[in-house]
């Protein structure tokens, strides 16, 4: 009597289980599929919908009847006036993307070296004690918000960095590069670091074993192994100082300059839109409102170009261990 | 020194590094001379006693296998030889290891020159991810004054010496990760002669390979204990019986014993050693 009742009773569970499992399965499987492709296409949406807006927007900018502006001339003119009241208007992007790439320059001379030799020191030299230390700094770093970075570039950069050693203009290229670098140090750091602490410690014994010291191991071995991965977090790095506006509209000035010279205010791609976005004498359809489509386009396509190399190498030098 | 003139003479590539590096070589005429004297050794990982007072002679010019079951120590004092265990924070030892007159545990020891002398290859082949012709030449350039041609000649011998030359004198130039793993073996050990050691430390140098490329790596050991002393540490008992002279049985961070491989095999003296090489345990 007991014994058959606990078999119905194990026939009964089984059966029970089994369906029940079946078709939940399907259920969650259908739904945690459909979520997943939503997600991607929204993505995937998102991104061609902003390109799309970006480029039929800037056509606006080169149909303008009155100036009938050409592309090549907005790309190789020296002179950008759109915005200013007076003088005949000039549409060259050459100052904003000189502007662009000088405070892109020197945030990049700032960060990349100091962010690798952080990251060398995280992964190759630091003890675990010290690294628990250093890498939540680093990303206190990291959360400080850009316009924190900009405020500092005006009131401490410029002025007690700058100014004591050059004829430096309140607003100028260097005090925003520098900030840049600065916002940019934690991400070349943390990247690159990624990148050593992924060389396997085989290759590491191996060039102990033959008689290389620390530096030698680091230098001719883990860093060159990891040179893919290093590569990678620059041009993220880059791309990000390209893309940075906050920082730069605040401590660079809104005059578009076309020189070297980092003592001087400069005006960025990014620093040109939130300029012109915010002025009141916006009107749609205007050329100033086109020319802001038509900046961002090229902001656009030197960021997706940076991104693009940096998917190449990571494709062709990337070493794969097993 | 000149590395053209060792490198010419084949037979005798170490004369010039065995003469600056070692004179005591010449000293000790009592056969067979010994490499590697331990005494009274004893390694520690923080509080673990890892290996006990371990006496052990390793003669040169040949082959002295360790085995043993796994965490007996055998890596362990393999890696205290050329003190791979600096990179161990916790690693500390006691007791005296002597390379002909070179005290290998004293803090001053040159650990640069010293793993020059006492080449390692390791478990996996651990090529670096760059041109083999780079891989070879990655300690001449380390420890070296030479010019190109004679390093190009260094690492061809060093090549032919570990028996990969022909399958690769026609891809120096490519990455070595492209080789495969018995190529990749050999190629490390090419690249751990050709800084000219005297003695080479092999931890498990087969146990990532083939059954094909094990027996070609064997072969190139026997071949290479006419020049160099090789120490190896091995799980697979047929080839320590294959390929070494002498064989140190390890058991719980001991010797237990040591002695002619083909005595270790055939007639142990003690009962750990007989069972563990009829395969009772291990």
């Amino acid at each position: 009597m007991a014994g058959k009742s606990e078999r119905d009773f194990e026939q009964a569970l089984l059966r029970n289980y089994d369906l029940k499992s079946s078709a939940m399965g399907k259920v969650s499987e259908a739904l945690v599929m459909t979520l997943l492709v939503g997600c991607g296409v929204f993505s995937l949406a998102i991104t061609v919908g902003i390109i799309v807006l970006l480029f039929s927007q800037s056509i606006g900018f080169f149909n303008n009847a009155e100036l009938a502006i050409d592309p090549w001339t907005f790309l190789s003119d020296n002179r950008w006036s759109i915005g200013q009241t007076q003088g005949t208007p000039r549409y060259g992007i050459l100052p904003l993307v000189s502007g662009t790439f000088r405070i892109t320059g020197i945030a990049m001379l700032i960060s990349l070296p100091i962010g690798l030799i952080c990251a060398i020191y995280l992964s190759e030299y630091a003890s675990p004690r010290v690294r628990s230390v250093l890498k939540p700094t680093l990303e206190i770093l990291a959360g400080i918000p850009t316009v924190v970075l900009g405020f500092f570039a005006i009131k401490f950069i410029t002025p007690y960095l700058l100014q004591p050693v050059g004829e430096f203009k309140t607003f100028n290229a260097a005090s925003a590069g520098i900030a840049v670098g600065i916002l940019c140090l934690p991400l070349v750091t943390s990247l690159a670091e990624d990148a050593l602490r992924s060389v396997p410690n085989a290759l590491r014994e191996g060039a102990y074993g033959l008689g290389a010291t620390r530096l030698e191991v680091t230098l001719k071995v883990v860093v060159p192994a990891a040179l893919s991965g290093i590569i990678s977090a620059f041009l993220l790095a880059l791309s990000r100082a390209i893309g940075e506006t906050m920082v730069v509209a605040l401590a660079a000035g809104s005059t578009p300059t076309f020189t070297m010279d980092p003592r001087q205010p400069s005006q960025t791609m990014t620093g040109f839109i939130v300029e012109t976005f915010q002025s009141e004498s916006l009107e749609p359809d205007s050329i100033g409102y086109y020319s802001m489509y038509a900046v961002a386009a090229v902001l656009f396509v030197f960021t997706f170009t940076i991104t693009l190399i940096g998917q190449l190498i990571r494709m062709r030098y990337q070493e794969v261990y097993n | 020194m000149s590395w053209s003139q060792s490198v010419s003479d084949v037979n005798q590539p170490n004369r010039n590094v065995a003469q600056t590096a070692t004179p005591s070589n010449q000293k000790l005429e009592t056969p067979p001379e010994v490499a590697i004297a331990l005494n009274s050794f004893n390694a520690f990982y923080g509080e673990f006693q890892a290996i006990y007072d371990v006496n052990l002679n390793l003669p040169a010019k040949q082959v002295t296998a360790f085995i043993g079951p796994s965490g007996c120590g055998k890596s362990t004092l393999l890696k205290w030889i050329n003190r791979m265990n600096d990179i161990v924070p916790s690693a500390h030892a006691t007791g005296v290891i002597k390379v002909g007159d070179l005290q290998i545990l004293d803090r001053q020891t040159d650990v640069v020159d010293l793993r020059r002398r006492i080449g390692m290859v390791f478990q996996k082949p651990n090529p670096f991810p760059k041109s083999i012709f780079d891989n070879v030449a990655f300690g001449p350039r380390l420890h070296f004054q030479i010019a190109k041609q004679d390093l190009a000649d260094l690492v061809e011998w060093s090549l032919r010496k570990a028996a990969v030359w022909d399958e690769v004198k026609d891809r120096l130039n490519k990455s070595a990760l492209g080789l495969s793993g018995g190529q990749q073996q050999r190629l490390c050990i090419a690249r751990a002669i050709a800084s000219g050691p005297e003695i080479l430390l092999m931890d498990e140098p087969c146990s990532a390979l083939d059954p094909g490329s094990t027996s070609r790596v064997e072969d190139l050991i026997y071949e290479l204990r006419e020049q160099y002393t090789i120490v190896m540490v091995t799980h697979n008992m047929q080839q320590a019986s294959r390929c070494s002279d002498r064989t140190a049985f390890f058991f719980k961070g001991e010797v237990i014993e040591e002695g002619q491989t083909k005595q270790i095999f055939t007639n142990p003296q003690q009962q750990k050693t007989e069972d563990y090489v009829t395969g009772k345990f291990g």
